[in-house]
């Protein structure tokens, strides 16, 4: 595999691989010197147009235990700030020797942009509302983790909240459907795309219906910074409709995991702490981070068609 | 001169009683050398190694029951300095639950080729602690060598070309000659 910019790209055995790759760098993380020479010599640039935490730090992290070197790109203190377009951005971080690039951007389709100005390998960290493919490995390697079981047949996994705007709900339907789960979107109307009707899911408008047959709830973060008009009336009834409380978690069944892919919302679609529910996934979401990417930079760059395209 | 017969062929050179004698031998001078099973460790490398460093274990641990000697497994494949020409076996995961600080550890494989695997399973064996020393024991010593490496434990020195190929498992040793020159 030479880029990661859509679960599509990655595809069913894909998927799969880079799950049991895991199970290696996560290994690693827990030796007493987490890391080991796999990528000693190449190169890893983040190219961060939006602002990020986890994803960007869980990347630096990663290439640092494979002992890869990074370059960090700043936007707010680059030459963009001069006018320096995005392709001559790439290609002067190009001319200083990267193997990836690991890209956020708001713009739709940006990482197959940069593909025809680089050689080197592109790996999407979210591009606009579209894709971000290594989240939703982190959030099946997480469920994986926490069920003991590979295939997610039968699961029924429900998604919450801002969906129109949300490249982890796209990834995720995907990679989720992929490994056999059941996806049940859980969303007000004008927070849906305007059309779903060929993503391999269920729409339903109310939470409280979907609640007790749940294996896993998945809360979205409403995304008011992507929002120019309004898709809710006020965020107090919409972290009433769908926002989890102490009393929705208390419906839940007793094995039922919820996620959340962080930043969170407090107050919002988040009304309770996460550490007061039993089965919260979010801090083993954060901690497979690194792993993931670690496996996901380990096949990009460190497998042997790569090495043998760039000797 | 060839120690094979037909080519093109595997040709068994140990039988699995071979094996289970080799392993039998290589336990109780595991023993000797180290005067006892004191501050023992052994680990198999993934995946060849694995099962010969369990058959060794169990019998270390017949012979000398005063205390169980600890067996792990190491997956070499991220220290390794030819990445990307042999993939990571998946599955075959690092699973050492001991601290190897201060211990003596035998590194356990099946074929000692280039000497490559063993370099990165010191490398990678540093992750775990500093071991006080560390005892190289294979199946089969194959001979061409690329790095200063030597076993302590040789189950049977076989002469090979450097293109046969060589497997071993429990239930016997075989060699493949892949060239049609050899005679």
């Amino acid at each position: 595999m030479k880029h990661l910019r859509s679960i599509d790209e990655l595809g069913h055995s894909g998927l799969l691989e880079i799950l049991q790759l895991t199970d290696h760098m996560t290994e690693i993380n827990q030796r007493p010197v987490p890391k080991v020479p796999a990528l000693r010599g190449r190169t890893v640039a983040s190219l961060f147009f939006e602002d990020s935490t986890r994803t960007r730090l869980s990347f630096e992290t990663a290439a640092k235990r494979l002992s890869a070197d990074t370059l960090t790109f700043n936007v707010s203190t680059s030459s963009v700030n001069k006018g320096e377009s995005l392709r001559d951005t790439v290609a002067t971080i190009t001319d200083m020797g990267v193997d990836a690039f690991v890209v956020r951007h708001k713009s739709v389709g940006i990482p197959w942009q940069i593909e025809q100005w680089t050689k080197a390998s592109i790996i999407n960290a979210g591009d606009g509302a579209h894709q971000h493919p290594t989240q939703a490995i982190v959030d099946c390697y997480t469920i994986r983790e926490a069920t003991h079981t590979a295939r997610f047949d039968g699961m029924q996994i429900t998604i919450v909240g801002d969906i129109k705007h949300s490249r982890v709900a796209r990834s995720n339907i995907q990679a989720f459907s992929m490994l056999g789960a059941k996806v049940t979107l859980v969303a007000p109307p004008t927070l849906l795309p305007p059309d779903v009707s060929h993503w391999p899911v269920d729409v339903n408008h109310h939470l409280d219906e979907v609640i007790p047959t749940s294996d896993v709830l998945y809360m979205l973060r409403l995304q008011s910074e992507r929002m120019s008009q309004g898709h809710v009336p006020t965020l107090r009834e919409y972290s009433e409709q769908y926002g989890l409380t102490q009393k929705r978690v208390a419906r839940l069944r007793d094995s039922a995991i919820v996620m959340h892919p962080g930043p969170m919302n407090r107050g919002v679609e988040m009304q309770i702490d996460p550490s007061d529910v039993k089965n919260s996934l979010i801090h083993r979401q954060v901690a497979n981070g690194v792993s993931v990417r670690m496996a996901v930079l380990f096949d990009l760059l460190g497998s042997g068609a790569n090495l043998g395209g760039q000797a | 001169m060839s120690t094979y017969a037909s080519l093109n062929s595997p040709h068994e050179v140990m039988s699995a009683t071979d094996v289970r004698r080799a392993i039998v031998r290589i336990a109780h001078e595991i023993i000797e050398r180290n005067h006892g099973i004191e501050g023992l460790a052994i680990v198999g490398l993934q995946r060849g190694g694995t099962w010969i460093a369990e058959a060794i274990t169990k019998q270390i641990n017949e012979i000398e029951s005063s205390v169980t000697v600890p067996v792990g497994a190491l997956d070499v494949s991220l220290h390794r300095d030819d990445i990307g020409i042999r993939p990571v076996s998946l599955g075959a995961i690092t699973d050492i639950p001991f601290d190897l600080t201060g211990a003596t550890v035998v590194l356990v494989d099946d074929v000692l080729f280039t000497g490559r695997t063993v370099r990165a399973a010191m490398e990678g064996l540093n992750n775990f602690g500093r071991p006080r020393a560390v005892q190289l024991a294979v199946l089969i010593d194959r001979g061409h060598r690329e790095l200063p490496i030597r076993p302590d434990f040789v189950g049977k020195n076989l002469p090979t070309q450097k293109d046969d190929d060589v497997s071993a498992t429990s239930d016997g040793v075989r060699i493949t000659a892949m060239n049609a020159s050899g005679k």
